[in-house]
């Protein structure tokens, strides 16, 4: 396909993001899921589960922002964030999800550990299961709401592909630290979330077209078959052997290092898609054709 | 896009029309751009891409002047067909000075989480540089690529960081065009029109600008200019129409401007609700996941 460009330059610009980046939608995701999942292991009494969710999450919750303030080109400018509530902006919203979440989940792992205040447990407890799911599916939006093709023409599936995969790696981290016999929940979770991850990655690449093809390219396509690989494989160990101890940990290992994967992947597939300016340029000759004719 | 807000204070929309027909590639508004905006040097490179060494819009440079050699006639006849046999290669040279658009709906100041960017009572959009603070989400929802982050290495004599041990880059802000909002504070016309020698950069009322383009357009289109047409100029378009439009001889791509831009937010309110919709998936998911069993 040849399309007229401006000496092949990109139209749209790059990120400016660094790795910080996807490894805070990892975290993020860890964080989101595990306090999801941590509220109804506490509500259904397997507080083996419940504990290790908290300290998972909490532990997710606190790295989170410092990966953010480490990416600003002006770190001691963080609090700037919260100058304002922006809903057009889904970096503003998402920054007071992650403050909400953070601040929730932080104080209830503290103070379970300090074993003090239960009631001020609880109440952050609450706050922090409900910050939970929206912080795990936010970040889907906050890379589709961009001009970057491949990410903004999958603005119908990069919210449920963060929620699988946040879902599948909470699951996965509960796994690797809770004894066998009380992660029974948190090896389902994984293996849904895995599952579901596929199917949403398989609807993403249908919907997207030639735009897609950046997943199977470069960097982005080594990460794509990383996180393929050690999702199946490890959703595979936990779902066929996960009540014995030894491979519910590799298992779960294994999908963590999948969903890291795949937050690098479908970063890295935004730069691709950006440099190129084919992606940006065929789509919408598509879609002003379309509109011509009627 | 409004400046409602202003009350008594909020003036008429300004703007650019940028006639490339008549452009003659001087690169007096880059020059003129970067002295009076004090923007540092984007570096030395030659590209060999006919006379254009800056290659693009970007932190450092706000006015970019792109130069296009193409095996096309600069005219044709009435039925758009090549002049006749016997002629020399058709070939034109195709120059356009591009800048920030200052779109209607402007996707960097939707997405801007500190409220930096945002719409001066010119109906501009302007980053303020002391709000800033390099989260750099502006960079990737412009649909044209324009605003971008400074970092420039830094040098011994610089002041030091804030905080050291999170950057080793200067500034780390993002910038763009501010169509010379101090200058229109004052009164003046931005420093590019000022400088351009042709006149292919008009500044002016955004009404009055669309009307003088129409009648350009129908000029040049009576005189059989090849390609002719208006880029920007419809507010039915996909940013809201641009506060600097175009008059282009040949398709955007092929002067490195998207054919159709959208604003993000557009798309926006169905995102979010994917993303509540997602987010309830997940609870059902992991409540199900207890289905089976507490432990």
């Amino acid at each position: 396909m040849t399309t007229a460009s401006y000496y092949g330059r990109n139209i749209v610009k790059q990120p400016v993001w660094k790795s910080e980046i996807p490894l805070y939608f990892w975290t993020g995701g860890i964080a989101g899921a595990s306090a999801v999942l941590h509220g109804l292991a506490r509500l259904r009494g397997n507080e083996a589960l419940a504990k290790r969710a908290l300290f998972v999450g909490a532990v997710a919750d606190v790295a989170s922002p410092l990966l953010l303030v480490k990416d600003l080109g002006r770190p001691e400018r963080f609090l700037n964030m919260f100058r304002m509530f922006k809903v057009t902006s889904p970096m503003s919203v998402g920054s007071w999800i992650l403050l909400a979440s953070g601040g929730a989940s932080s104080t209830a792992a503290a103070l379970e550990l300090l074993g003090i205040l239960a009631p001020v447990r609880r109440a952050a407890e609450i706050v922090s299961f409900a910050a939970g799911p929206p912080l795990a599916t936010y970040t889907g939006a906050l890379v589709a709401n961009t001009s970057i093709p491949v990410w903004s023409e999958a603005r119908d599936q990069l919210p449920w592909l963060f929620g699988a995969s946040a879902t599948a790696t909470a699951g996965a981290a509960a796994a690797v630290v809770t004894p066998v016999q009380f992660a029974g929940p948190a090896r389902r979770a994984a293996v849904a979330g895995a599952v579901a991850e596929g199917l949403v990655m398989r609807e993403m690449r249908r919907r997207l077209g030639f735009v897609g093809e950046v997943y199977d390219q470069g960097a982005a396509g080594r990460h794509a078959r990383i996180a393929r690989a050690c999702t199946t494989l490890g959703a595979g160990l936990l779902a066929l052997a996960g009540r014995r101890p030894a491979p519910a940990k590799t298992g779960g290992l294994l999908m963590l290092g999948g969903g890291l994967a795949l937050r690098f992947a479908v970063f890295r597939a935004g730069f691709q898609s950006a440099r190129d300016p084919r992606y940006t340029v065929v789509p919408q000759k598509e879609r002003l054709r379309a509109r011509e004719s009627g | 896009m409004s400046t409602a807000s202003y009350g008594a204070e909020a003036k008429p929309r300004v703007g650019f029309f940028t006639d490339t027909t008549v452009c003659i590639g001087c690169k007096a508004c880059e020059v003129a751009c970067k002295e009076w905006n004090l923007i540092p040097s984007g570096g030395l490179e030659w590209t060999g891409e006919s006379y254009d060494n800056t290659s693009q819009l970007d932190a450092n440079t706000w006015r970019h002047v792109a130069f296009i050699e193409q095996p096309k006639p600069l005219r044709v006849d009435a039925d758009g067909a090549d002049p006749p046999d016997g002629q020399p290669e058709p070939l034109r040279w195709l120059m356009e000075s591009d800048v920030c658009k200052h779109c209607t709906h402007a996707g960097c100041l939707d997405a801007c989480p500190t409220g930096a960017l945002f719409r001066t009572e010119f109906g501009t959009v302007v980053v303020q540089e002391d709000v800033c603070n390099g989260c750099g989400y502006c960079v990737p929802a412009c649909p044209f690529g324009v605003i971008d982050r400074r970092d420039l290495p830094r040098s011994p004599q610089d002041a030091p960081l804030a905080l050291p041990l999170l950057g080793t880059k200067e500034d780390g802000r993002v910038w763009k065009c501010t169509l010379c909002y101090d200058r229109l504070k004052g009164g003046h016309e931005p420093a590019c029109a000022k400088a351009c020698p042709t006149d292919s950069i008009q500044f002016g009322e955004l009404d009055e600008l669309r009307e003088r383009a129409q009648k350009r357009l129908a000029k040049l289109e009576g005189e059989g200019w090849n390609g002719a047409r208006l880029y920007g100029d419809d507010p039915g378009d996909g940013v809201g129409g641009f506060g600097a439009f175009f008059l282009l001889l040949d398709e955007p791509e092929v002067y490195g401007l998207p054919p159709d831009p959208v604003v993000p937010t557009r798309h926006l309110a169905r995102l979010w609700r994917t993303t509540a919709l997602a987010a309830a998936g997940l609870l059902a998911g992991v409540a199900l996941a207890f289905a089976g069993g507490a432990e």
